[in-house]
């Protein structure tokens, strides 16, 4: 491998969005057979590299050189015929078309110039099984697919199309653990047979047991490029972020006696996918919702925020049974619950409006006099808001839409504090966000904590909920099966009952099952 | 295994228009003092092509997540044309006939421009586009008027075998030759990517353009079909504004009723069609009862919002609120 002539290589690329800087004489190259790891901060112009390479975006200058002569690509399109693919952290998924239309859709098979339903169907048998994804049905339709299945699903595109560089960004964040298993495998077993892989993710383990390199991306340009494994996690964040890198996590303030129930569920049960659940959240408590990916999780949070219809079981606030029966009667008066979705792009924002006007749709109720928006009231809020979570924008009246992600995940987050909410609801707060507002993500859950609000939080992160929860309940099939108190939650005992596998501190987990 | 549901659940849009017409049909027919005749069927089969065509149409451009606001135009104008052109020899006819089907094209061909390279919201270039199209119309025809090469009008509008009405075995050759090969051609496949997902089906490196606009010129073609016909049907030519407009509506009304999604990427123009034709049964039920025609409009709007509330029963199924906005 060394030595060898760069399968692909950038040069000295630049490119500006208005007046911000998103790359800035970036270089990279990359090695067939290998896997390389990007690593960076968001905003540190990784998925501007990534869309130069796959043809989304034309750099200002620079130029790509793809076994030694130089290339340009005027679209995605162009980039795939190359044999450059990606897997984009936005999912590029039809949603009205079949699981086969879409892994097909770039490069139909066709017969007499139509469309050969029955090769399509094998193709994408063939790649949903390569992807490790056979339990797919080619019929089924995307937007019927949970989020973790559609990212299987884009996998399998991708390999239908028989790259030669396949760039992967972020797409483990929306996978169980399982499948993230089974994708490794892909991607180890596509090394092997020469290809050349670019993988970007947050989560370090994940870049360790992968990359053969690394690179590290800061404010627009490559900072450093390394061997795997030849740097310690704590120097890798370090160039991430160019400033010294400690306490991700905040102090757990220590625990007096039980704290005073704010939220209470008692068998809570509904359709198939919430099994008796029963919680309890006090003033003051963080607790973590553990467990693999879809194993009601979500619902049980649409289930406070009313959401769900039929929901059986009683929901307690403060000790008094509620009927919740939408959200805007959960936000309201006495209740005071915030839910901070899943998925910002849709359930959070409304991407082309203002900053200003995102920041205050939780709070319009209490902006207003007589249905009138109070412009300087608003505004005050608004100040204290931007302060509070030190967002970064060019100014609140720019569409949310322009922000990096971590952004518009705090813009999220504080259209709920303008309530001043007693009880929050987080559905993975932190995906696909960089350490460093990760980190004040933490420190802000803690801060509303110890102000006397009771938070409910889902991570599919292990070490989040190692690190910010006081108590993690771990869901299986619907049902607790499992809470994990203080020093009790660690890793092996989060994965241990995540996996629903029985018998404390047992040896190595066994197999894969589940 | 369970292959038939999943092409159950694709079809469900074009089986449930497909009910609503046989159920219509079945009361039009039950209550005519003529009765399930070759002669009931093949006027009803007359009047309802005419919307099938115009409804196929708005189908393939609805698909795409656009609206037509002009088809009804398309129509009037080149029936205005064939009663100037389809006529005299055998071959005059047929050029006659190219010629129409062709300004049909062209007439499609400047929406589809205008919409995807002009970049202009489609109901808006369309009102304009249809506009344009009326005018045309307006000089050719400033009065009704005109003919039609006879034998071909009858041909095509009588029974053939004396049983099956040729307007029928038209539209389903129309069926054949237009819309099969669109549905299962890679442009068509584009032409829902683009409806469903415009941003997705960019990054998937799909013909998104080439899709639409393939939409849209066809659209023009289906809708210079139906305006064919409508010559056949009445051997004149006329520029009626109100008639223009009252098509292009009743094909949105027929394309939803159909199953076809005013949200893009999903509906069959096979589905569109069922709703066309009952559409056109609701329309004509009044007379079997012999009310007043004054009534017409209303029962219509009545029938129609019944028909279309039926496909929102699913939301009283849904568990989930979040999925009353998918």
């Amino acid at each position: 491998m060394d030595g060898a002539v760069p399968l692909f290589s950038m040069q000295g690329i630049s490119k500006r969005y208005g007046g911000v800087r998103a790359l800035e004489k970036a270089e990279l190259s990359v090695t067939a057979g290998s896997i390389h790891a990007i690593l960076g901060e968001n905003g540190a112009g990784k998925s501007t590299l990534i869309k130069v390479m796959a043809g989304v975006v034309a750099p200002d200058e620079g130029r790509m050189l793809l076994d030694g002569s130089e290339v340009s690509f005027a679209s995605p399109a162009a980039a795939n015929r190359a044999g450059i693919v990606c897997i984009f952290q936005e999912l590029s998924l039809i949603p009205e078309l079949s699981v086969a239309d879409n892994i097909v859709i770039s490069d139909p098979p066709k017969r007499f110039g139509l469309i050969d339903r029955k090769a399509q169907r094998r193709i994408a048998e063939e790649a949903l099984a390569r992807a490790g994804a056979s339990d797919i049905h080619p019929l089924a339709l995307v937007k019927d697919l949970p989020l973790s299945r559609r990212q299987m699903v884009e996998i399998a595109k991708a390999l239908a199309r028989k790259p030669r560089i396949l760039i992967l960004d972020e797409a483990t964040s929306a996978l169980t653990a399982t499948d993230v298993a089974k994708i490794f495998g892909v991607l180890k077993r596509l090394r092997e047979e020469g290809l050349a892989l670019l993988y970007i993710s947050h989560r370090m383990n994940e870049i360790a047991e992968l990359a053969d390199q690394c690179t590290v991306f800061r404010n627009g340009r490559n900072v450093a490029s390394y061997a795997a494994g030849s740097k310690s996690d704590s120097e890798v964040v370090e160039l991430m972020i160019g400033r010294e890198y400690s306490h991700i996590f905040p102090p757990k303030p220590a625990r007096h006696g039980a704290a005073v129930p704010v939220l209470e569920a008692r068998n809570l049960c509904w359709t198939d996918r919430l099994d008796n659940v029963s919680l309890t959240v006090g003033a003051g408590e963080v607790v973590g919702l553990g467990g693999l990916d879809g194993q009601g999780q979500r619902e049980l949070l649409l289930a406070f925020f009313g959401v769900l219809r039929g929901l059986a079981g009683e929901i307690l606030v403060d000790g008094k049974a509620v009927s919740i029966a939408s959200p805007s009667a959960a936000r309201d008066g006495r209740i005071g619950m915030a839910l901070i979705p899943e998925d910002r792009k849709t359930e959070g924002l409304m991407l082309p409006m203002t900053v200003r006007e995102n920041l205050s749709f939780a709070a319009l109720d209490r902006l207003s006099k007589a249905g009138v928006i109070d412009r300087a009231t608003e505004q005050r809020l608004i100040d204290d808001m931007v302060e509070l979570l030190a967002i970064k924008t060019a100014g609140l009246d720019i569409p949310v839409g322009a922000l990096s992600g971590g952004n518009q995940q705090k813009v999220v987050i504080a259209k709920w504090l303008m309530r001043q909410p007693r009880i929050v609801l987080l559905n993975d707060p932190t995906r696909g966000i960089d350490v460093g507002t990760k980190q004040e993500l933490y420190q802000l859950m803690r801060k509303l904590a110890d102000a006397g609000a009771a938070i409910l939080f889902y991570s599919t992160d292990y070490d989040e909920l190692i690190g910010c929860c006081d108590r993690v309940l771990v869901l299986y099939d619907g049902a607790v099966k499992r809470e994990l108190v203080g020093a009790e939650i660690t890793e092996h005992a989060l994965i241990a009952s995540a996996l629903n596998i029985h018998g404390e501190g047992a040896g190595p987990l066994q197999g894969e099952g589940a | 295994m369970k292959d038939w549901r999943y092409w159950l659940a694709e079809q469900r849009g074009t089986l449930l228009a497909l009910g609503i017409f046989v159920a219509m049909f079945a009361i039009y027919s039950a209550n005519h003092p003529a009765g399930f005749t070759a002669n009931v069927v093949q006027t009803a089969a007359n009047k309802g092509v005419l919307l099938a065509f115009v409804a196929m149409a708005q189908t393939l451009v609805v698909i795409t997540a656009g609206i037509d606001l002009s088809v009804g135009m398309i129509f009037t104008l080149t029936n205005c044309l064939a009663s100037w052109l389809v006529i005299g020899t055998g071959l005059e006819t047929a050029f006659g006939v190219i010629a129409v089907l062709g300004t049909g094209l062209v007439c499609g061909a400047i929406n589809g421009a205008i919409v995807i390279y002009g970049r202009l919201q489609p109901i808006v270039a369309t009102i304009a586009t249809g506009a344009v199209y009326f005018g045309l119309a307006l000089l050719l025809r400033p009065f009704p008027g005109g003919s039609v090469n006879e034998d071909l009008a009858d041909a095509l509008t009588g029974r053939l075998f004396g049983l099956v009405p040729a307007s029928l075995v038209a539209l389903a050759v129309v069926v054949l030759i237009v819309w099969v090969p669109f549905s299962r051609s890679e442009l068509g496949r584009a032409a829902y990517a683009a409806g469903s997902s415009e941003t997705a089906a960019y990054m998937s490196g799909v013909p998104i353009r080439r899709g639409k606009f393939v939409a849209y010129t066809l659209a023009g073609l289906l809708a210079a079909i139906g305006g064919l016909f409508l010559t056949f049907f009445t051997y004149t030519g006329d520029a009626a504004y109100a008639s223009g407009n009252a098509y292009t509506l009743f094909s949105i009304a027929a394309v939803v009723l159909g199953g076809v999604s005013l949200f893009g990427g999903k509906g069959s123009a096979l589905g569109a069609i069922f709703g066309a034709l009952a559409f056109r049964t609701i329309g004509d039920l009044l007379f079997v009862f012999d009310l007043d025609p004054l009534w017409q409009p209303l029962f219509q709007g009545v029938i129609l919002l019944i028909a279309v509330s039926l496909g929102a029963f699913a939301l009283f199924r849904v568990r989930n609120r979040l999925e009353w906005f998918l």
